[in-house]
């Protein structure tokens, strides 16, 4: 029994966070709201040349053949500096899903852009109906789109988008606008579906890691922020309200991270009980991402309320974090689903089974 | 990062539920805040103790099994999965046992350990006074030195410890420097129940019973030898002890799995009148969740320590978790029992109403004892994220 990370995984993200608070910060981030892509080649490229498209790509397609496990303290990192890329999405689902594709384009699918992926050169995002809309299909070159209990892969050239503004101007939604047809299938039927299940339990564990980033920032920027500003001739971090909002951002927080790693741990190692511990993961972490948004803002006073503090760029994103890859109740239902079941083996001595 | 048990592990777990399942008394002792329950809990102390599971992370020649926290863990989820009874000496064993040892004399560890894992002397904690609760550093009982030096002369009063009714010793701390202010000039002193000039007021608590009393110091002579640490350290002598309360050992995470796992039973026996209120649902969800949360967090934890690492800061959360947990998940339980949640086990519509009422009770005493939830949250904003005092 050992819930620890390694020193070697400890000081990955270490590095990355540090490479990521330099290059990506509140100002560089605000430049991309006034670019037509509102993504940047240049970081792209910076993030591939650290490693990070190819982590979970498999060394045989020149990858680095790492797990969900790995990636899920960079997930973390992504969220601290609200990253404007889909770097998340594509390691923790667009990956995964090539690399569990079976059937007679399988192989083809994998060589042609796996390797393209891990040196940074192609982008793919997944599309799944439970999303609605695709972050980043702007800028993909190959979408994997959910229809019903089929997957199809498309070029940009069989695909029309049309863009959906958020109240994030870091999202960049698409509706996605194809035909299906035989040339696209690349699975179907219970291959199918299982595929779509593995994308959705790992998209769910993406904003969970990045929503226990999100939040810690938006508390961090919330203690520089009440320790300076004064009222009542005293920092206002000193007065017991506003310490005790962001100690409730903080003790949840604690507990939110466990079951983020569980639910990493027990993907990677394709245990039978990922989803029902993606689904708490999911739950506990966008649920403290709420109230880190809603008492962070609070602590900043008008000033959380404007344009101009960067508080709104973690913010916002939580925000949409709740209700992406699977609604509040729909999470519930599946840990439901799996607590009241007869069959289920919970109480204590049941935790690591 | 690797979930599994080691083959050592599981071996240990297998010995520990041999041992629960042909010892555990078959039906539920009565309550210790009573005193034929009080002597049943001591016995039962004895039991553990002989079969070598009364403090398994005790050192192998003071009776213990030199286990490591996670197979203390393990043998917690083992204890609360086999119905065992509560620790009435938990004050001892887990409290001031190793604060013994990292503080105390060659004699006083010869002297005081053995009979406190044995439970022969039962240990009650002596901190709050009436005008000293959530500031403990306006403590006033005051410990003076007898002229010959021999003793400590106690005077004061001491309020809210738990099981002292019926205990033999108490540990806390008093004012030895009857000039100091605040944190300096305390000493942490243990204290034989039953010398001259101590009286115990029991107090009724809400279920009626004594769970509680005073404690009166009227000139009462303490040997010196009862000092624990140096004279005038009692505040980091007692740090170190709240430390290990608030750390791991007050309340293991299996206590709470099986809260979660009764609240699910409950909620699908009535689930046809829960459901007309969808929070329930939610509520018993969320129980689930949480103890899985704390569990989670708990082994990961003593993990990290295992490997030699240290617990932080962050360490100050999990008093506010679990008790705001607890209450959480009887308050869950209260509404799905409905018209039936105030009735005592005993009254004729009662009903399988089991034990929620007197957990429903207790739970509401967890934001207030060991350092209530308020203070927690000053402690997390000031000391885990630097906001100023
Ligand atoms: C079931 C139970 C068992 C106990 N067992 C023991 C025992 O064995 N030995 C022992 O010594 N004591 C024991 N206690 C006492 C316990 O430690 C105290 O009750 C606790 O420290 C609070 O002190 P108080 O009751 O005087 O409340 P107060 O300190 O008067 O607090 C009352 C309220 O004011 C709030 N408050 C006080 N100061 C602050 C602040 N600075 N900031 C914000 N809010 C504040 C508190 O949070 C609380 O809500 C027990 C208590 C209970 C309920």
């Amino acid at each position: 029994m050992d819930f620890t990370f390694t020193e070697d995984q400890l000081l990955f993200q270490e590095s990355v966070r540090e490479f990521l608070l330099n290059e990506v910060t509140a100002e560089s981030i605000r430049k991309l709201w006034d670019t037509e892509s509102g993504r940047s080649d240049q970081l792209w490229t910076q993030l591939a040349e650290l490693g990070l498209t190819a982590m979970t790509v498999p060394e045989e397609f020149g990858g680095l053949g790492m797990n969900e496990l790995d990636f899920v303290l960079i997930a973390q990192e992504c969220g601290y500096v609200a990253l404007p890329a889909p770097l998340v999405h594509q390691a923790l689902v667009a990956v995964p899903t090539l690399i569990n594709m079976s059937g007679d384009n399988a192989d083809a699918l994998k060589a042609q852009w796996l390797p393209a992926i891990a040196e940074g050169s192609a982008k793919v995002m997944v599309g799944l109906e439970v999303n609605m809309l695709v972050e980043d299909a702007h800028i993909a070159d190959l979408l994997i789109m959910q229809h019903g209990q089929q997957l199809h892969a498309l070029t940009p050239a069989q695909f029309t988008l049309q863009f959906n503004e958020s109240v994030d101007p870091s999202r960049k939604l698409y509706s996605v606008e194809w035909t299906a047809s035989a040339e696209t299938l690349i699975a179907d039927g219970d291959a199918a579906q299982q595929l779509i299940d593995g994308a959705m339990d790992r998209g769910a564990l993406g904003v969970a890691a990045e929503s226990l980033g999100l939040s810690q920032r938006m508390v961090d920027m919330a203690v520089t922020y009440t320790a300076d500003r004064q009222q009542f001739g005293k920092p206002i971090g000193s007065f017991q309200a506003v310490k005790h909002l962001m100690a409730n951002i903080a003790f949840k927080l604690e507990y939110a991270k466990t079951p983020v790693y569980r639910a990493a741990y027990t993907i990677a190692h394709k245990q039978q009980s990922s989803s029902v511990n993606v689904s708490h993961a999911k739950l506990a972490a966008t649920e403290v991402g709420q109230i880190a948004a809603r008492n962070t803002m609070q602590a900043h006073g008008a000033m959380g309320y404007t344009w101009e503090v960067d508080l709104q760029i973690f913010m916002k994103k939580a925000w949409a974090y709740n209700n992406a890859w699977g609604l509040v109740a729909f999470h519930e239902q599946r840990i439901a689903d799996f607590v009241l079941s007869d069959s289920a083996v919970i109480g204590a001595g049941n935790t690591f089974v | 990062m690797d979930l599994n048990y080691t083959t050592e592990q599981t071996a240990f777990r297998a010995e520990a539920r041999e041992w629960l399942a042909a010892n555990v008394p078959p039906s539920p002792l009565p309550s210790f805040d009573t005193e034929a329950g009080f002597q049943a809990h001591r016995e039962w102390e004895a039991k553990l103790y002989e079969g070598r599971w009364g403090m398994i992370t005790w050192p192998e020649a003071m009776g213990g099994r030199g286990a490591d926290l996670i197979q203390w863990l393990i043998f917690e989820e083992e204890y609360y999965a086999a119905g065992a009874p509560l620790r009435v000496n938990q004050n001892g064993i887990f409290l001031l046992g190793p604060t013994m040892m990292e503080y105390g004399t060659e004699e006083q560890k010869q002297r005081f350990l053995n009979g406190m894992a044995t439970g022969k002397d039962i240990w009650c904690q002596a901190w709050s006074e009436p005008n000293a609760g959530s500031d403990m550093a306006a403590i006033r009982a005051k410990a003076e030195l007898s002229e010959d030096g021999k003793h400590y002369i106690v005077n004061g009063q001491k309020t809210w410890s738990t099981r002292a009714v019926w205990a033999d010793w108490a540990f806390g701390m008093f004012r030895t420097d009857p000039d100091s202010q605040r944190h300096k000039g305390l000493s942490f002193i243990l204290v034989p129940l039953d010398l001259e000039g101590i009286t115990v007021r029991p107090i009724p608590q809400l279920d009626g019973l004594p769970g509680f009393a005073e404690i009166f110091f009227d000139n009462v002579k303490v040997p010196v030898d009862c000092l624990l640490g140096e004279s005038g350290q009692g505040w980091s002598v007692a740090m170190a002890t709240a430390g290990f309360e608030r750390g791991l050992m007050l309340r293991s995470p299996a206590r709470f799995q099986q809260t979660a796992k009764r609240l699910v039973e409950l909620y699908k026996e009535n689930q046809a009148s829960a459901d007309l209120d969808p929070a329930v649902k939610k509520a018993v969800v969320k129980a689930y969740m949480d103890a899985e949360a704390y569990t989670l967090s708990t082994y990961q934890t003593a993990c990290r320590l295992v490997q030699g690492g240290k617990i932080g800061a962050e360490s100050s959360t999990n008093k506010i978790f679990w008790s705001e947990l607890d209450r959480d998940m009887h308050a869950t339980a209260m509404s799905i029992l409905g018209a039936r949640a105030e009735l005592l086990p005993h009254a004729p519509q009662a009903g399988g109403v089991a034990n929620w009422l007197d957990g429903w009770l207790f739970s509401q005493s967890g934001p207030i004892y060991a350092g209530t939830n308020e203070i927690q949250r000053n402690i997390i904003a000031e000391r885990m994220l630097g906001m100023p005092r």
